[in-house]
């Protein structure tokens, strides 16, 4: 028999229905691939007990046919979003023994679609990071590692304990966020599926703040099927966030046997960046060619702002961060740090600088200076204005395509080290992050490995709340590809 | 634009972090580079260019005046070890 974390979601909630097993079963053996996981340090805090009893009453609600559409389906929760007493870290120090006494409302969503909870994902700390390896709670282990040697990987970032999990089988998906890449670059990293949906599809709240004009939650999976069937579940209009967005939420599993005939596939020249491996240049065109052997059209557009995408975001988000972080400050939650006769400024200092990992200081200092009298007109006011030129490239894009197809990211994984200094590191954004910028949906699917055995991933990115045409074009791809390849390291 | 060691003390203040006198300089080093790679950004004319306010244009909706949460001081307090008498607590800030 075929091992239930063997399956996909749509493979689970199947068996689910016919009574193959129950979701106690299903529950039973994930716990048991949680455990098996450690090695990969991808949890902050399992919930084995939890998933336990969300699935006895996801089994009840099986029975009453009242089955959601993620009815029994267990799954890692980025550690980012609030989940009502169960430790909330954003893998900071400075979070130390939070127990949010209200729920996310995506995690309330997927609750409510009869969805289990396995436990907390590590991640980079307050999502700062491309590796997974910024976290307080130390290194997320990539479980996929070069043909031939077993130098440990990076797992990509921030949502690198989603996308190990994921690709380890530990979980049957996880939730991630993404503020520059942070669920389409570590799903490119791990063979797996990862969606950014358009700014506003999913509501922000009580997901742990990092730049809020830029920070969208969405799901990594197995395959873009049941990123389909997770993004339905996870989105929809929240009056608690002020920049969610009341539009209907489609059905868009529905949507994908809608094959791409037809469609305009834009190429934006801008993508094609210097020092790219020629096997990531391949990919790509590998993938042109699978997308206009399915009855696509290709297009060449440009995107002239793509350079100035970075350099903006590294303005912005840190703005943003030391604005949302002002919050930590040892008054009400985690970490206080006080010595006798202290002040009030004393303990705001102390804590901070004990609370906060270095990357995070870095960006909160970057912000504050950008933000600080004098330059802001020079810095955030600028960084703003070319993000207007990088949406206006978008939409003089969409007159000609009706979606982008680029690389992922411009290397596969690579071992801590390799990418040491913070602005190399900052580079491995470079294709994801104008799709935050402009708040558009843009997704990673596998497409093929590389010399030494990784995984490869290919983007699509398309226009606002048009997240059905990323996710068929994505199926189009994924069934072209046909990538089986499993990393070395299985928990599940 | 270049960050000296005094700037680095003077952001430290304002973002509230203890940043001890050795560490400056080499952090100075850090987020020189960091500025340095964002002042490319003088290269791109937005002139008369408006500065994105949001990634998506929607209407802000407006919502009744009306209390819709709260009533519940002990869970607001539940994640401070230093609540007393319901109220959080701080050094002493007035003598």
């Amino acid at each position: 028999m075929t091992k239930l974390t063997g399956l996909t979601i749509a493979q689970a909630r199947e068996g689910l229905k016919n009574k193959e097993f129950s979701a106690v079963e299903l529950a039973t053996e994930y716990n048991a691939a949680v455990e098996a996981a450690r090695p990969l340090n991808a949890f902050i805090t399992e919930t084995p007990e939890k998933a336990l009893e969300m699935a006895k009453a996801s089994d009840d609600r099986i029975a009453k046919g009242e089955a959601g559409i993620m009815e029994g389906i267990p799954l890692g929760i980025k550690d980012l979003f609030c989940t009502e007493d169960v430790l909330t870290t954003a893998a900071s120090h400075i979070l130390d023994g939070f127990k949010p006494q209200y729920e996310s409302t995506v995690t309330t969503n997927l609750w409510k679609s009869g969805a289990t909870m396995l436990g907390k994902l590590n991640l980079d700390q307050f999502a700062m990071g491309s590796a997974n390896i910024t976290s307080f709670y130390g290194d997320v282990i990539n479980p996929w590692k070069r043909e031939g040697d077993n130098t440990d990987l990076v797992p990509g970032g921030s949502s690198g304990g989603s996308s190990a999990a994921v690709a380890a089988h530990a979980v049957a998906a996880a939730t991630g966020t993404d503020t520059g890449g942070s669920i389409r670059q570590p799903a490119a990293l791990t063979g797996t599926v990862g969606i950014k949906p358009t700014y506003g599809r999913c509501s922000r709240w009580g997901i742990v703040a990092f730049a809020s004009s830029l920070d969208q939650a969405g799901p990594m999976t197995r395959d873009v099927r049941d990123a389909s069937i997770m993004l339905e579940a996870m989105a929809g209009y929240d009056p608690k966030d002020a920049t969610s967005v009341n539009v209907p939420v489609p059905n868009y599993e529905a949507s994908l046997e809608n094959g791409v005939k037809g469609l305009r596939i834009g190429i934006p020249k801008e993508y094609r960046v210097d020092g790219m491996p020629a096997e990531i240049e391949k990919l790509w065109q590998q993938g042109i060619e699978w997308l206009k052997a399915a009855g696509a059209e290709i297009v060449d557009v440009s995107l002239p702002h793509t350079k100035y995408a970075l350099p903006a975001y590294y303005i912005v988000a840190p703005a943003e961060a030391s604005s949302n972080l002002s919050r930590y400050d040892g008054v009400r939650y985690g970490l206080r740090v006080c010595d006798e006769g202290d002040s009030l400024d004393d303990m705001y200092e102390k804590t901070r600088a004990a609370g906060f990992g270095d990357e995070v200081k870095r960006r909160v200092m970057i912000g504050a200076y950008v933000l600080s009298a004098g330059y802001y007109d020079a810095y955030y006011l600028k960084a703003q204005k070319v993000r207007t030129r990088i949406a206006e490239d978008f939409n003089n894009a969409w007159k000609s395509c009706d979606v982008l197809l680029t690389p992922s990211t411009p290397s596969a994984a690579f071992a801590k080290g390799e990418n040491s200094d913070p602005l190399s590191m900052y580079l491995n954004d470079v294709f994801t992050v104008t799709a935050n910028l402009a708040g558009l949906p843009g997704i990673s699917v596998p497409a093929g490995l590389d010399s030494n055995g990784l995984p490869l991933g290919l983007q699509l990115v398309g226009k606002p709340f048009d997240e059905e045409t990323v996710l068929r074009t994505a199926f189009a791809l994924e069934q072209a590809a046909g990538f089986e390849a499993k990393p070395q390291f299985m928990a599940g | 634009m270049s960050l000296d060691k005094n700037t680095v003390a003077k952001i430290a203040k304002l973002a509230r972090i203890r940043v001890p006198e050795e560490e400056l300089e080499p952090l100075a080093g850090e987020l020189n580079t960091i500025i340095g790679f964002v002042e490319q950004l003088g290269e791109v004319d937005t002139d008369g260019v408006e500065p994105m306010t949001s990634a998506i244009e929607h209407e802000m909706f407006q919502r009744d005046d009306v209390v819709s949460d709260g009533g519940y001081p002990d869970r607001v307090l539940a994640n401070s070890e230093h609540a007393n008498m319901g109220f959080f607590t701080v050094p002493k800030v007035v003598e």
